[in-house]
C-alpha cells in the first residue's frame, strides 16, 4: 500500500486570450508541477487552451447550499439593479 | 536511387522516433497512474507524427511507388538505423524515463540545429518538433529529478537504469556516411560537435536529480550500422506483423 | 435529524429533481442516492479504464502509422474518460485509491464486453463499430442526467468520444471492400462482437434490478430493452452499407412494429462472464493489478520528492 497518495487538484483553463479560465475538471498529481504538466496531458490535448491554472482542491473554500437562503435569495428583489427597472420615455431609443 | 544520401539522412532520423515511439505506446495502459499513461501516449503520439512527415519526405524522395508505411513496416532488422538506445525496453518506469531523458537531451539540440538545414522540407519538419521535443524533454527530466530525488529505492532504480543506458549514449554523436555527405552540403547537423555540450548538461541534469554520472567509458555503437541490440527483432516482429502476414493490401 | 426531518428533505430533493435542477456536490442527498451514484460512476470509470486493455493489445502491431496514431489517440481518450470519471466520482466523498480497491478485489464491476479477447485486427474495428456504438448509446442520455459533475463528465466524454465509432467503422469498412481474406477477417469479428455488444446493453427489463429508481433520478432514461432495439435497428443498416451479416438467422425487418426482430441472447453466457469467468476476466485483473503495482513505487517516490521540495522551499524562505 502507498503510504501517501497523490492530492486532487483543480483544473482551469482559458481557451483563448480575452476569455476567463473556466473549471474544466480535477486531476491526481504529486505537486504543483506535475499538476500542470497533468493538466497539458489531460485537458488540452485537443487544443482546448493557452493558459492553465492549477489549485489544490483543499484550499478550495465553498459557501454552503445550506445557506443558499441568505447568502442568494436576498439579491433576488434587488430589481433596482438592473436597467428594466427604470421608465423611460419611448423617444429615447438608446440609453 | 537520386538522392540515396538524403534517404538515408532522413531514415536515419526517423528511425529513432519510430522505435521509441512504438516503445512509448506499449506502455498505454499500463502506467503508474492515468496521468502518467496519457502523457506517455502523448509523447508516443508526437514521436509517430515527427515519423510520418519524414517518411512521406523519404517515401517522396525515393520515388518508387513506396509509402510511408512500406518504409516504416517492410524493412530487413539490418536496415533500420536507429540507435540502440531507442531499442531498450520498458524493464521498469526508471527505463523507460531514463531512456527518453537521455534520448530528449540530445534530440532536442539535434531539432536546434536541424532548423537551420539548407533543405526546406527538413528544417520546416524540425521546426514543428522541437517544440514537442522541448515538452517531453521537460518530462522526463522532471521524471528523472523526481526519481533521483525521491525515495531510496527510486533513486536506486534510477541510478540503475541510467548506469545501464549509459553504455548506448556515445553512439547518438556516429557519424554514417550519409551523415557525413548531408552536414557537408549544409543539409545535416554535425552530431560530433553536439556531444561535449550532451556530456556537460546530462551530469549536470543528474546531478540536480542527486545521481551520479556514469564514469564508465565502455560503449556500445551499431545502431547506426544496422546492428542492434536483440531486443529490436521482438519490437520488428510486432510493428510489422500485419504487413508481413497480409502482404500487398490496404488498411 | 428526524425522521420526519429526513422525509421532508428526501421530498423536497425528489422535487428538484423532477424540475430538471441538478444536484451539486454540497447539496444535501439521500445516502441511497450517493451510493448508487458512487457505484454506476465507479463502474463507468472502470470499464473505460479495463476497456484500454483489449484495444492496447493491438496498438504496436496496427497496420498502418495512420492507424497507429488513430488507436493510440483513441486508447488515450479512455484514459482521459476514466479520468473524468473517477474525478466526478471522488466529489461524492470517496478516494480514486479506495475505488481502484474495489476494482482489484473485484467487488467493482465493469463493462463485461472487455472480458472477450482481441484477437484480430478486425477487432479493433468491431470494438469502435459497436462497443463504441452500444456505449454512446447508453452514454448521450447521461449527459443529462441529475448529478452536476457526472452530466459535466458525459458531455466531455461524449464530445471526445464522437470520432471513436468512426474511426471503427472505418476499419471495419475498409476491411469489407478489401480482400476476400481481410473481408472474411471483418465477417469474424462481427460474428464474434455482436452478441457480447447485445448483452453489453444490460439484462432484459424483466430482471433488471435498479431501474425505476434509476429512470427517477435520470441515471436511465430509457430501459435496456428500448436501448438493445435503438442499437439493433441503426445497426443493421450499416452492416448491410458494407456488406457485412449480422450472425442472427432470426433477425428479421418487422414492418408492424418499425424495428428489427432478433433472436434469442444466451443469457448463460452473459452471467457466466459478469460472474467473473468469462474468456478473460482473469488476464484483465492481472493486467490492472500489475500496473497498479509496478506504480507503487514511482508514485511514491514522486509523493516523497514533492515533500522533499516543499521542505527546501519553506527552509529558504526561513
Amino acid at each position: 500500500m502507498s503510504t501517501k497518495n497523490w492530492p486532487l487538484w483543480e483544473i482551469f483553463v482559458r481557451s483563448k486570450n480575452g476569455l476567463e479560465h473556466r473549471h474544466c475538471g480535477s486531476l491526481h498529481a504529486a505537486d504543483s508541477d506535475m499538476a500542470l504538466e497533468n493538466a497539458r496531458d489531460v485537458y488540452t490535448r485537443r487544443n482546448e487552451g493557452v493558459s492553465i491554472w492549477v489549485v489544490e482542491s483543499k484550499h478550495i473554500t465553498a459557501s454552503n447550499p445550506e445557506n443558499n437562503g441568505e447568502l442568494f435569495e436576498p439579491a433576488q428583489d434587488k430589481v433596482y439593479r438592473h436597467p428594466t427597472f427604470y421608465d423611460l420615455p419611448d423617444e429615447v431609443k438608446h440609453m | 536511387m537520386k538522392n540515396e544520401n538524403l534517404y538515408n539522412y532522413i531514415l536515419g532520423i526517423a528511425d529513432n522516433s519510430l522505435i521509441l515511439g512504438q516503445r512509448m505506446g506499449e506502455l498505454c495502459g499500463h502506467g503508474p497512474t492515468l496521468e502518467t499513461d496519457i502523457a506517455c501516449t502523448n509523447i508516443s503520439l508526437d514521436l509517430f507524427g515527427q515519423v510520418r512527415s519524414y517518411f512521406q519526405y523519404a517515401a517522396k524522395i525515393a520515388g518508387d511507388g513506396r509509402t510511408e508505411d512500406d518504409i516504416a513496416m517492410l524493412r530487413k532488422e539490418r536496415d533500420y538505423k536507429n540507435v540502440l538506445l531507442s531499442e531498450q525496453p520498458n524493464t521498469n518506469f526508471a527505463y523507460t524515463i531514463g531512456r527518453q531523458f537521455l534520448f530528449d537531451v540530445y534530440h532536442l539540440a539535434f531539432l536546434t540545429e536541424l532548423q537551420k538545414s539548407s533543405d526546406l522540407t527538413l528544417s520546416a519538419i524540425a521546426n514543428k518538433c522541437v517544440k514537442e521535443v522541448s515538452y517531453h524533454e521537460r518530462f522526463s527530466l522532471d521524471w528523472v529529478k523526481r526519481l533521483g530525488d525521491g525515495t531510496e529505492e527510486s533513486n536506486q532504480k534510477m541510478q540503475e537504469a541510467i548506469n545501464d543506458l549509459w553504455t548506448y549514449t556515445d553512439e547518438l554523436f556516429h557519424q554514417t556516411g550519409a551523415d557525413k555527405a548531408m552536414v557537408a552540403e549544409g543539409v545535416g547537423v554535425d552530431v560530433t560537435k553536439l556531444k561535449e555540450n550532451y556530456y556537460k548538461s546530462v551530469s549536470e541534469l543528474l546531478e540536480e536529480a542527486r545521481l551520479k554520472t556514469p564514469e564508465s567509458k565502455w560503449f556500445q555503437k551499431g545502431g547506426k550500422q544496422g546492428i542492434h541490440t536483440e531486443h529490436l527483432g521482438y519490437l520488428l516482429a510486432d510493428l510489422q506483423y500485419m504487413q508481413r502476414t497480409y502482404p500487398n493490401m490496404e488498411w | 435529524m428526524s425522521e420526519e426531518q429526513i422525509k421532508s428533505l428526501e421530498k423536497h430533493f425528489e422535487e428538484r429533481i423532477a424540475r430538471d435542477e441538478k444536484i451539486e456536490p454540497k447539496d444535501w442527498m439521500p445516502e441511497k442516492y450517493r451510493k448508487t451514484h458512487i457505484r454506476q460512476m465507479s463502474q463507468h470509470a472502470h470499464s473505460e479504464i479495463v476497456g484500454m486493455l483489449p484495444e492496447g493489445n493491438w496498438i504496436t502491431r496496427a497496420p498502418s502509422l495512420r492507424r497507429k496514431v488513430a488507436l493510440l489517440a483513441k486508447v488515450q481518450d479512455e484514459a482521459g474518460h476514466g479520468l473524468y470519471l473517477y474525478s466526478a466520482t471522488e466529489t461524492l466523498g470517496i478516494s480514486r485509491d479506495e475505488m481502484y480497491e474495489q476494482l482489484h478485489t473485484g467487488k467493482a464491476k465493469y463493462s463485461s464486453i472487455f472480458n472477450y479477447p482481441t484477437i484480430t485486427w478486425a477487432d479493433m474495428g468491431a470494438i469502435g463499430w459497436l462497443v463504441d456504438g452500444a456505449a454512446i448509446i447508453n452514454q448521450v442520455p447521461l449527459c443529462n442526467t441529475s448529478y452536476g459533475p457526472y452530466a459535466r463528465a458525459m458531455i466531455r466524454v461524449c464530445k471526445e468520444e464522437s470520432f471513436h465509432q468512426r474511426q471503427g467503422f472505418e476499419i471495419m469498412m475498409k476491411l469489407a471492400n478489401g480482400t476476400p481474406e481481410q473481408k472474411d477477417m471483418a465477417q469474424d469479428a462481427l460474428n464474434r462482437w455482436w452478441w457480447p455488444s447485445l448483452m453489453m446493453l444490460g439484462p432484459t427489463d424483466d430482471v433488471s434490478v435498479h431501474t425505476e429508481q434509476s429512470m427517477k433520478w435520470k441515471l436511465k432514461r430509457k430501459s435496456n430493452d428500448d436501448l438493445r432495439q435503438q442499437f439493433i435497428d441503426q445497426t443493421v443498416p450499416q452492416a448491410d452499407l458494407i456488406g457485412l451479416t449480422i450472425p442472427d438467422p432470426d433477425l428479421k425487418w418487422n414492418e408492424e412494429r418499425g424495428s428489427y426482430d432478433f433472436g434469442e441472447i444466451d443469457w448463460d453466457e452473459f452471467w457466466q462472464v459478469v460472474k467473473g469467468h468469462g474468456p478473460m476476466n482473469k488476464q484483465r485483473m492481472k493486467a490492472r493489478v500489475g500496473a497498479w503495482e509496478r506504480g507503487e513505487w514511482v508514485r511514491d517516490a514522486a509523493m516523497a520528492h514533492a515533500e522533499k521540495k516543499q521542505a527546501r522551499k519553506e527552509k529558504q524562505v526561513v
